[in-house]
């Protein structure tokens, strides 16, 4: 029995000892765990921005021998995933053979309608899926090019198709004997065609078309003499502007939007003294021209109006290259080029983010051919020696570099640099606008406001509520303040935006002069108090001066508004908004600084207030008690002895409701029209870094471009937060361990 | 004049001037509060409907409406706004806010010119009817239809449209029971068997014999929903009998639905008692009737719903985890440079901004954990996401790491109150250190993590930034507790309070007609939280005389 309860007990020792040591772990783990999900924060949001900053690459995947025996080739194009090329030869051969390894997947023949060969092929759309084959009897053929998409056995099958847009037969243009250049511009039920001739004349027709149906009568223009011997021909998307060049370099711009009266716009010589014109390409959008010289300098020129409201062309920016360009190619989603060089130098651009993302020597053959895939992610080269490399470049972010990000950019159609946030518009040609500056400037700028208000009422408030204030009337202010910082910042934001915001409009001089009738006033009626005779004094103890002062605060706002609109009328014709405007310029905004200032200032009061009434009261007693024992009055005493022992803490509790401004989105949101302009009125408005998150986050494709410079924003309210919290809390630490040491 | 001097260099001004600071700041914190409230509140009572003459361009006109605002401007900005012509003389004019209701009919609201109106009176059988949608409408009751074919007129018709309402309301909830109860579940369930069958496909054990199981059931169900549909329409049709006839202030009358009647009152009639009988039941309404109208209208139930879902699911998650990480850094970590480091860390996560939070909740949480819960568990339902979504569980995830370092701080402090000398005394007698930590140190310090535990509630309350990321919506088609297995729908979206505010404030599409609610709204969250922290400030006091009293 005696064992037995030994053993009973030894057991329950044991399990005591199993249950403590699991729980350590346990518990230790646990702890461990949320630690690490918090640190997890930051680096999750720092797996997300990082690629934003990756290198791009170019990586060879497969090299082939080229599966055709002669090199007749007139027309090349990749089609959308990468998987498939297709190859148009002289003869009418439409052949379509596969990227990784040029096998042939499938070919067909065009009948050439008698013609014995093709001479020449243009693409009328950015991909190159839709063309028109100039035949050597002058005729021209459209031709469409699309891929059917097909399951077999879960995989992904692609098989091509050849239509004729405007039947199979080829059409000839009247008038037309001869093509030397031609482009062909699509545009809904317009179809243009501008044509060199042999005589350098430039001949225009414009058809209205319908799928299908063959082509009608066209539209013809006028004849056009071009002085220059036209060696490069480019043209929008819109066919609105005609492009052209000489080997020199000359170039002239043509308006033919209106095929009756062709208008030239503009000429100039767009290379280098000396320097010949090789490359000439439109970048994404029809806005900008790349040109490339014989040194391997390119350079972007971007259509615009100048202050006469004439378009002239801009010289925009460049970049440079060791030799000569052999190929240059506009990405067809993004403002992005891709060049290779005579020396085998392959070479990512990018225009907005003006920057050389990438050169790498990739080959040592000559190349005679290259093709970019039209999501800019494969690049296929054949050599002279009929070798075919397929590379494959990762650039998922070229948009983005440390100066598009921060600095002013020279966007296209704009007439100087600026900081622009434009993130989406509905048209693909977009030039997406990533400044962070607007937004960081506009974060600042409602922070700045924000502490402007709230540091003096808070720290003024703060040094009576610790310093002066009776215990009974401190237990009442104290838990007031807290309720305060509980309210949601919802709340304040809707009544700033809803209430506030038309209330200041109305009484606009009203609230500005509050800033000066409230302290004049209040210090008036404490002299005429202190004068009074003491037995009325006596009436409100020491200490109780704030609940003194609550009426007369309420006295002097109402004054204010009545009084107000009277200097209004007097002084400033009426209305003080239009008297700013007409006298200044300054423009006012409803939802503006003043607003979001005073609504954010509440929301960073109680936790300045807060931090700062602790600091100001835990100043140990017998400080104070020393110096009003030397005779110092209390006003002394406070502005010699407590704030300045206290001011590290004042300063940390700035620091903490500085870090609160900064990232506060609700208020923002709610009561300021949201336009990311870099503008300092105080009777502006401004988009900050979280309310942009907040806006365009929901609807921001994952892993795009947009969605990582909005996780970068993220990081950066992340760090600048934690920043100016940790600078606080060490120096909060040591103060208080200098209190402990008093 | 010495004696100026001499109190200007006491230095006394200045701590006037302190106290004014203080003022300055309570006025803001009640006046703020009392606004809500009173506007808030304001919504709820029946005020009564004026019928005046109105002079406007030369010609007179009855308008009926409710006051809802005045102002007085200056003469000059009068007439510079275009607000009218100005009496020969005035420098300043009053301008009244009438909203006339109406909706389908003309602009609900119109501003008046105080000098313009001619005659104003009160008439006691003006009624204001509450709508399911176009608003509130006012206009005297002429009589009451059935079928098209008169009931009761003048006099009588009141009685009856009071009867004949009440049958509406009994349809009204018959028929959402059946839309909502009844034929959700069997939607709920044909869905869950669309589900069951693609995943048989998706698993190769697509058996004729399963799939015809799956059919069975199918064709049950939509058997039963066919006689459900039958007896729906004849509710609806039921619905349609009655009509009443109504005269409104330009002199039409109009025939309106009884089926689309939510309330009928005639305020000027009554006194102030009846008027707060119905106050109580406008109340009480809003808590618990669904919104209407784009949310501007009707109730805020499922925003109250959600709110306390998400943060009920928040405590469930954040009070064991935040316990446990204070209990670790407290008491089994080992004090040294890391662990003050970690505790700064905390501290300061406690002040990174809110939206951080939104964002690393709706990467981290939604799209990838989600995404990837979504590819293993449901690939069924793919592409549509079943938890790659912002949803319920993500929410409170998110606001429980958010709320994460205000349980801690609080419990730490707790913990760190208790003197070691309890410590001692329970290893001393033998306990093993998880038990005093359990039995001892833990139970005394529940109140501290109470004050944690309201304070983090209280903060996900009003939190909505994050919230607008990873799961609020403005409206969600149904609430995410029902009556369908497994109950609790933790990928479903939800409402919440705050963003209600936030949505019907700023982006509904007629702001002035939802401007009360939206107040009311604001209440009721302000009520909500400045209880909730009341609380934990009184629990706070209380815990400190504890320890005061255990220390001596």
């Amino acid at each position: 029995m005696n064992h037995n309860s030994i053993t009973q007990q030894s057991w329950r020792q044991r399990k005591r000892a199993i249950i403590d040591n699991v729980a350590r772990y346990t518990i230790g783990l646990g702890g461990i765990s949320v630690i690490f999900a918090i640190v997890l924060i930051f680096f999750y949001l720092l797996w997300v921005v990082f690629p934003i900053f990756q290198s791009p690459t170019v990586e060879l995947k497969s090299q082939f021998s080229s599966p055709f025996i002669e090199d007749v080739t007139r027309y090349q194009v990749i089609e959308e995933s990468g998987q498939l090329v297709a190859r148009v030869q002289s003869n009418g051969d439409l052949v379509f053979f596969s990227m990784t390894d040029g096998k042939e997947v499938h070919s067909e023949s065009i009948d050439l309608n008698g013609a014995n060969e093709i001479s020449q092929v243009i693409k009328y759309d950015v991909e190159g899926k839709r063309l028109v084959l100039i035949l050597d009897n002058h005729r021209l053929l459209f031709v469409e090019i699309s891929y059917r998409v097909n399951f077999v056995d879960g995989k992904r099958e692609l098989n091509p198709q050849v239509s004729f847009p405007f039947g199979d037969e080829s059409v000839e243009l009247e008038d037309v004997d001869q093509i030397v250049h031609i482009r062909v511009v699509r545009e809904d039920e317009k179809l243009t065609l501008l044509i060199i001739d042999a005589d350098n004349q430039l001949l225009m027709r414009s058809f209205e078309v319908e799928y299908g149906d063959e082509l009608g009568e066209p539209e013809v223009s006028s004849l056009q003499e071009i002085a220059l011997n036209v060696e490069f021909m480019v043209v929008d998307t819109f066919a609105q502007w005609l492009y052209l060049a000489n080997k020199d370099g000359q170039l002239v711009i043509y308006n033919i939007r209106d095929l009756e009266s062709v208008e030239l716009v503009d000429q100039m010589i767009i290379v280098e003294d000396e320097r010949q014109l090789k490359q000439l390409t439109m970048l994404l959008g029809g806005n900008s021209l790349m040109a490339a010289d014989d040194k391997g300098a390119v350079r972007q020129w971007s259509l615009q109006r100048d202050k006469k409201n004439q378009y002239r062309l801009k010289d925009i920016r460049g970049f440079k290259s060791d030799a000569e360009l052999t190929f240059l190619i506009a990405e067809m989603r993004r403002k992005g080029l891709v060049s290779v060089n005579q020396q085998g130098e392959v070479m990512l651009y990018h225009t907005t983010a003006d920057r050389l993302l990438l050169t790498e020597k990739i080959t040592d053959d000559k190349i005679l051919r290259a093709n970019l895939s039209p999501r800019a992610n494969k690049l296929l080269l054949e050599s002279v020696s009929g070798q075919f490399y397929n590379y494959e470049i990762k650039n998922p972010h070229p948009e983005l570099s440390w100066k598009s990000l921060w600095s002013e950019v020279q966007y296209e159609g704009y007439d100087e640099p600026k900081y622009i946030w434009q993130s989406s518009s509905a048209d693909n040609d977009f030039e997406p606008k990533f400044s962070l500056a607007p937004l960081a400037f506009g974060t600042l700028k409602a922070a700045f406001y924000a502490m402007l208000i709230a540091v003096p009422l808070s720290i003024m408030g703060a040094i009576y509520t610790a310093y002066f204030m009776a215990p009974k009337m401190r237990a009442l202010v104290k838990p007031s303040i807290e309720i305060m910082e509980a309210l949601p910042t919802v709340i304040l934001g809707f009544l700033a935006g809803l209430w506030f915001a038309p209330v200041v409009e109305n009484n606009l001089l009203a609230i500005l002069s509050l800033s000066f009738v409230l302290p004049a006033g209040l210090l008036l009626f404490a002299g005429l108090w202190t004068a009074m005779p003491l037995n009325i004094r006596r009436l409100v103890p020491y200490g109780w001066q704030a609940a003194l002062l609550m009426p007369v605060v309420i006295m002097l706002v109402w004054l204010s508004f009545m009084v107000a609109p009277l200097f209004e009328a007097v002084f400033f014709g009426g209305d003080i908004k239009h008297w700013l405007l007409d006298n200044f310029g300054i423009g006012y905004d409803q939802r503006n600084s003043l607003v979001v200032g005073i609504a954010m200032g509440l929301a960073v009061i109680p936790t300045i207030f807060s931090i700062t009434e602790d600091a100001i009261f835990s100043v140990p007693k017998h400080l104070t008690n020393g110096s009003l024992a030397l005779g110092a009055t209390p006003w002394q005493t406070l502005t010699r002895v407590v704030l300045l022992t206290a001011s590290p803490g004042i300063f940390s509790a700035v620091m903490i409701g500085l870090g609160r401004a900064v990232g506060e989105t609700m208020i923002v949101l709610m009561a300021t029209g949201n336009t990311p302009i870099m503008d300092m009125s105080i009777f502006q408005g401004m988009r900050t870094l979280s309310a942009n998150i907040a806006v365009e986050l929901p609807e921001s494709e994952v892993a795009s471009t947009h969605y990582r410079i909005l996780f970068l924003a993220a990081l950066v309210l992340f760090l600048v937060t934690f920043m100016f919290n940790t600078v606080a809390e060490v120096v909060r630490q040591r103060l208080r361990k200098r209190y402990s040491n008093l | 004049m010495n004696n100026v001097k001499e109190w200007w260099r006491s230095g006394e001004p200045w701590i006037w001037l302190n106290a004014g600071a203080v003022s300055v700041s309570m006025l803001v914190v009640f006046g703020l509060l009392a606004l809500i409230a009173v506007r808030g509140l304001g919504h709820f009572w029946a005020g009564d409907i004026i019928e005046m003459r109105y002079l406007s361009n030369g010609s007179e006109e009855t308008i009926i409406g409710e006051l809802v605002e005045s102002e007085t401007i200056n003469a000059q900005r009068f007439s510079e706004s275009g607000y009218g012509v100005l009496p020969p003389g005035a420098t300043e004019v009053k301008r009244l806010l009438i909203k006339t209701g109406n909706r389908d009919l003309y602009a609900d609201f119109r501003w008046l010119t105080d000098h313009n109106i001619k005659a104003l009176n009160t008439p006691e059988d003006l009624i204001v009817l509450e709508r399911v949608e176009w608003g509130d409408f006012y206009g005297y009751l002429k009589q009451v239809n059935e079928q098209g074919q008169m009931v009761a007129e003048g006099e009588a018709a009141w009685d009856e449209l009071q009867i004949r309402l009440a049958r509406v309301a009994d349809l009204h909830a018959e028929i959402k029971y059946l839309e909502r109860g009844e034929i959700g579940s069997i939607n709920y369930k044909l869905e869950d068997l669309r589900l069951a069958r693609k995943k048989l496909e998706l698993s190769n054990n697509a058996t004729a014999e399963n799939i015809a199981r799956i059919e069975k059931q199918e064709k049950a169900l939509d058997v039963k929903y066919q006689r459900l549909r039958v007896q729906l329409a004849e509710l609806h049709n039921e619905i349609k009998r009655d009509s009443a006839h109504f005269q409104i202030m330009d002199g039409r009358v109009v025939e309106l639905p009884m089926e689309t009647f939510v309330s009928v009152l005639k305020p000027n009639a009554m006194n102030v008692f009846q008027k707060m009988i119905n106050y109580v039941h406008a109340f009480i309404a809003f808590l618990v009737d669904d919104p209407r109208e784009a949310n501007t209208e009707g109730g805020v139930f499922p925003a109250i719903f959600g709110t306390v879902m998400m943060v009920l699911l928040m405590s469930v998650l954040v009070t064991p985890l935040g316990v446990i990480a204070a209990v670790y850094l407290r008491e089994y970590a080992r004090q040294g440079p890391v662990i003050r480091l970690i505790r700064i860390a905390v501290n300061n996560l406690a002040g990174v901004p809110s939206i951080v939070y939104g964002v690393f909740g709706l990467g981290f949480f939604v799209y990838f954990l989600g995404g990837n819960l979504d590819r293993l568990f449901f690939p069924e339902a793919l592409p549509a996401a079943t938890f790659g979504t912002p949803g319920l569980m993500w929410a409170s995830l998110t606001l429980a790491l958010l709320t994460l370092p205000v349980v801690i701080v609080s419990t730490e402090e707790g913990l760190a109150r208790i003197p070691s000398s309890l410590r001692e005394g329970s290893l001393a007698l033998g306990a093993t250190k998880f038990e005093t930590i359990w039995k001892v140190i833990l139970p005394m310090s529940s109140p501290a993590i109470m004050t944690g535990l309201i304070l983090a509630v209280a903060r996900a309350a009003g939190e909505v930034a994050p919230l607008m990321l990873v799961g609020v919506v403005k409206l969600a088609p149904e609430l995410p507790l029902d009556g369908n297995m497994p109950f609790l729908h933790l990928d479903r979206k939800f409402m919440h309070l705050g963003f209600h505010i936030f949505d019907v404030g700023f982006q509904s599409p007629n702001v002035e007609a939802a401007r009360p609610l939206v107040y009311a709204t604001a209440f009721l969250l302000v009520l909500v939280i400045v209880l909730l922290n009341l609380s934990a400030i009184m629990l706070r006091n209380h815990l400190r005389e504890k320890y005061k009293a255990l220390e001596n």
